[in-house]
């Protein structure tokens, strides 16, 4: 997986980002084992310290689990990574017209462009 | 388990120099520290008081409760800034060093890492670039169970892949009783390994905090942190 991290931010905010975005996209499938928390870490540069507080965040929220024996897996609730899809996709639309009201657009505006950009493409 | 660092009003002066000024500080067990200071700042200074290579002028400083002695060099791996073996050993000679002065040194695993890197133990330390050297010393420092590493400036002088190769051994050797203590001004490479930094300005400590810390509350990455505080 490529871990892209900025400077500007915490570094355990990001890390949960991206796992989080691996397991909608699939890279991470429901039941799949992770890699031990050192070889994450390396993996992601990362010290293992800020990749635990990330892994420890994302227990917290359910999205990952530890058998105390067999190590830590990926949360098989599939219904709980949908959930997961679409908070991200709405998040990322709430951006998006952000951006469009920067730009001077209503909602209704963006969203009449949003249709129009839509048929074109189909 | 106690802190493995304590240091309380520590002073070092040389004749009329005050190289490091009333530093108080607590290291725990299990942090990546970056030290971090323009040079001449006293990081050199503090990190040889550590190892006993200076007395304090005033105050005092302990790891893991004692005095910096030949019980505390058991405990502690320093990598010094400039090459310290001499030139005309051959790597087998220095793993043979190692393992004679430090109970603690794990030769399967230093012996692992140099063949990983394809570096034939018979070669002479006079015959090896300035970096491949860098990461000799580095895994000799590492290959020793130490409480507290010290590393001056590990990642100074050498290419970008293998200051990566270098921050990958201080991740995958990173053990929770542990502290690695790195002393550097490369601070954009290094800051995503760190825990914590410690800001160092004419011998005086002027920051002590995690990463994400200063991360969240100023909005931008130590390394341009750094740069607004010690602007020239």
């Amino acid at each position: 997986m490529q871990w892209e991290l900025t400077p500007d931010r915490p570094v355990y905010l990001q890390l949960i980002e991206q796992i989080q975005a691996g397991i909608i996209s699939g890279y991470f499938k429901p039941g799949d084992k992770l890699p031990s928390v050192r070889d994450l870490a390396a993996e992601a540069a990362v010290n293992p310290n800020t990749m635990q507080k990330a892994l420890a965040e994302l227990e917290r929220t359910g999205l990952v689990y530890t058998n105390r024996t067999s190590g830590r897996f990926i949360t098989a609730d599939t219904e709980l990574i949908q959930n997961l899809k679409k908070q991200s996709a709405k998040s990322q639309i709430k951006e998006f017209l952000d951006r469009m009201t920067l730009l001077g657009f209503q909602p209704e505006e963006t969203l009449s462009l949003i249709t129009d950009v839509v048929r074109k493409e189909e | 388990m106690n802190a493995i660092l304590e240091c309380n009003a520590l002073s070092k002066r040389f004749s009329n120099i005050n190289a490091l000024s009333n530093v108080n500080l607590t290291l725990e067990r299990g942090r990546i520290i970056g030290l971090l200071g323009p040079n001449g700042s006293g990081k050199t200074t503090f990190i040889k008081l550590i190892n006993g290579l200076l007395v304090p002028s005033e105050g005092t400083i302990l790891i893991d409760g004692k005095k910096p002695g030949a019980d505390t060099k058991k405990i502690v791996s320093y990598l010094p800034d400039k090459t310290f073996l001499p030139e005309w050993m051959r790597i087998s000679d220095t793993l043979e060093f190692y393992k004679d002065f430090y109970e603690d040194f794990d030769l399967n695993k230093a012996t692992d890492m140099l063949k990983r890197l394809q570096l034939d133990p018979k070669r002479k330390l006079k015959s090896l670039s300035k970096g491949t050297k860098e990461k000799v010393q580095l895994i000799l420092v590492m290959s020793r169970q130490a409480d507290l590493y010290c590393l001056d400036e590990p990642i100074g002088g050498v290419d970008p892949a293998a200051r990566d190769y270098i921050l990958n051994t201080i991740i995958t050797n990173y053990n929770e009783n542990a502290t690695v203590l790195i002393s550097t001004h490369l601070i954009a490479d290094i800051e995503k390994v760190l825990d914590e930094v410690i800001f160092i300005k004419d011998g005086q400590i002027t920051l002590h905090s995690s990463v994400d810390d200063i991360r969240m509350k100023e909005g931008k990455s130590v390394d341009a942190l750094f740069r607004e505080v010690f602007k020239c």
